[in-house]
């Protein structure tokens, strides 16, 4: 994977006083002191950060903590205080204007919270606009127009004007222009946030089967964790113009940096983002090419269950066997296993989400057994670690 | 001590005055433009018959309203121009319209791109706004008293007092008009790599041309206000009707003039409101 996006120490002062502010800022003032004594206030403060080429990188953080200015830095919108953007290895804070504008045009596209359609263009001049700025032949642009709208699901919809759409329409045909840009960036500002939830769920799936499609790198601003969650493949959580965390969603949730992020995961809806593999445990298992009954029950006792589950030598799944129906079995004098085995246990994908399982959880007396493509047992669900997970400790 | 402050300002100003009057070229350039300005509209006026000019602006006002109530208008401006015609103040009518014409033209040349530019700049705004206010609250009559001495008397110095006083609202509804543009519109004209003049054409000035247009008409106002002030140093029009009156003391006539001015301005006022309203 190659890095498309590097942020190297960007500073963003605000105010009067920079040079006075920046001096203060690199020995360690605090923000406080900092527009106390300059009245500068610190936008973003010694970011660092990669992101990789065809990934959705979400920057999340509440309002003030320097998400959008950081955003907006990307592209500059807002110019750096010190610090490089390297957008494919060149320093964007050194383009002069007219290498900044062909930059803008060739590799970035935005998407905004409030649309920002213009009015008095129709959806799908709208939509061209990216096109027009670059001076492309009118029947063209308006070929591609129509292609990005076909995308978003408003085909029908060219002629009309942005006042005639409902905001989710609205959003749609802003994601258009994006993608009928066709740059490899796509920069989006809180770009659902301002839709009802059942719209706002439709746009991130789309824009989950787009990102999967088109293989954009994405850079998505979001102050809900839910959805930072479900989109990002990395999350950076920013705070008062701070880098608090940057990882994975299962790292931020698993591993959380400091109380703050621990705090905002608090509030998360952990069934959405921990998967099967999350909350599995290691089985007991024994394995009926090598071994009987007897074994199987001597297994059971050393680690207190009064069930286990039975594989083949390459660890496939073959079934489930009661310790009772075990001990039968060997009153009776027989070897065989495998009369004994319930082959229909409930089971689940390693990467299934937890929220699908809970109904069968709730239900079952055996323990979900978790499998692969290939049924090879990777672990099962108890109850317990389900309940554990949901509380927010660890599995393990 | 106040008495020697305002003496000395006094003669500052003169003295700048009399300087200013060595470039006598200058003005003569500017004057031959206006009155070449102003004789065109007035060769337009006076090859039109009364009765097709009537019928052009009710034609106008009829296409431009066509989705609006407008058959009082119609009435009123088919009324008010015959009352003009009829009483045989038609060409001081004219006169009257290309003074204001004339003005207004050069007013918008040079306001739209100076409060563009005032958009643009903080700088140019920091500067450029404390001219307007003076521009505007000044007594008209003042302006007269240079305007007499660089351009003579006649209908250039009327004109030039006029934009003069007509000239704030058009730079500064452009300026509030461009700045009020909503910030996410004119960033993603950024982020989408606009250059300057793509941004202007495109997002700004389309989206402030209400409020551009409000200061448009406004400023057609405020040169019709003009007129009389203008007819004291020889700006022929109906302003000259009624300055006449009053130095006859004769009120009937100063009314009968006065009327005449209401009537074309509440007919400019009408037709340049649909300028800002149109989508």
């Amino acid at each position: 994977m190659s890095v498309e996006i590097e942020v190297k120490n960007v500073t963003k002062i605000f105010g009067k006083q920079i040079s006075k502010a920046k001096k203060m800022a690199s020995q360690e003032a605090s923000k406080e002191e900092i527009l106390a004594k300059t009245g500068a206030t610190v936008g973003v403060d010694q970011a660092s950060f990669k992101i990789n080429r065809g990934e959705l990188f979400v920057i999340m953080g509440l309002s003030g903590s320097g998400k959008s200015t950081m955003l907006r830095m990307i592209n500059q919108l807002i110019p750096v205080t010190s610090g490089q953007i390297l957008v494919e290895g060149k320093d964007l804070t050194k383009l002069g204007k007219k290498e900044l504008i062909e930059f803008r045009r060739e590799k970035m596209s935005m998407v905004f919270q409030n649309f920002a359609l213009l009015p008095h263009y129709t959806i799908l001049d709208n939509v061209a606009f990216g096109l027009e700025l670059q001076g492309i032949e009118k029947n063209e642009r308006l070929k591609k127009a129509k292609k990005a709208l076909k995308i978003v699901g408003l085909s029908g919809y060219g002629t009309q004007y942005p006042s005639q759409l409902s905001g989710g329409m609205q959003q749609r045909v802003g994601l258009a222009r994006a993608l009928a840009s066709n740059t490899q960036i796509l920069l989006m500002d809180e770009a659902f946030s301002a839709l009802d939830p059942l719209n706002r769920k439709e746009m991130q799936d789309e824009l989950l089967k787009i990102q999967s499609d088109l293989n954009k790198t994405i850079v998505f601003i979001s102050h809900d964790l839910n959805e930072a969650l479900k989109l990002g493949d990395h999350i950076m959580i920013m705070r008062n113009g701070m880098v608090v965390q940057t990882g994975t969603p299962e790292e931020i949730l698993t591993n959380p940096a400091n109380d703050y992020v621990e705090k905002f995961i608090e509030e998360v809806d952990r069934t959405r983002v921990l998967t099967a593999s999350n909350v599995m445990i290691n089985p007991a298992t024994v394995n009926i090419e090598k071994s009987g009954p007897r074994t199987a029950l001597r297994e059971m006792q050393a680690n207190n269950t009064s069930s286990i589950y039975v594989v083949d030598n390459q660890r496939h799944f073959i079934g489930w066997a009661d310790a009772s129906d075990v001990s039968n079995l060997i009153r009776k004098g027989s070897k065989d296993l495998k009369s004994v085995l319930m082959r229909n246990v409930p089971v689940a994908h390693p990467d299934t989400p937890l929220n699908e399982l809970l109904s069968e959880v709730s239900t079952t007396q055996i323990p979900l057994a978790v499998l692969d493509e290939d049924s090879h047992l990777k672990g099962i669900i108890v109850r317990g670690a389900v309940l554990a997970a949901l509380a927010g400790d660890e599995v393990e | 001590m106040t008495l020697t402050i305002a003496a000395s300002l006094e003669k500052w100003i003169n003295s700048f005055v009399d300087w200013l009057s060595q470039f006598t070229g200058v003005f003569n350039a500017i004057s031959d433009g206006i009155s070449s300005i102003a004789n065109v509209f007035q060769w337009i006026f006076d090859l039109l018959p009364a009765w097709l000019f009537i019928v052009l602006v009710l034609g106008t006002t009829y296409f431009s309203k066509r989705h609006e109530k407008k058959y009082g208008l119609l009435t009123f401006e088919l009324l008010g121009l015959l009352y003009i015609w009829v009483i045989g103040y038609w060409r001081d009518m004219t006169q009257t319209l290309t003074l204001v014409l004339t003005s207004c033209l050069i007013v918008y040349i040079i306001g739209i791109p100076l409060g563009i530019w005032m958009a643009k700049s903080n700088a140019v705004q920091l500067i450029v706004r404390p001219i307007l206010d003076f521009m505007q609250t000044m007594p008209a009559f003042v302006y007269l008293i240079p305007a007499v001495a660089f351009f003579g008397i006649g209908t250039v110095p009327g004109a030039i007092a006029s934009i003069i006083f007509a000239m704030p609202p058009t730079v500064r509804m452009t300026n509030l008009g461009i700045r009020q543009v909503p910030t996410d519109l004119v960033e993603a004209a950024d982020s989408y790599g606009a250059n300057g003049w793509q941004k202007l054409i495109k997002v700004q000035l389309p989206l402030a041309r209400s409020t551009i247009m409000a200061g448009v008409s406004q400023s057609l106002m405020l040169a019709l206000s003009m007129v009389v002030i203008a007819s004291m140093i020889g700006t022929l029009g109906l302003g000259t009707q009624v300055y006449f009156a009053v130095g006859r003391n004769n009120a009937g006539a100063g009314f009968t003039a006065g009327l005449a001015i209401v009537i074309l301005a509440i007919i400019i006022d009408r037709m340049s409101n649909t300028l800002q309203k149109k989508k």
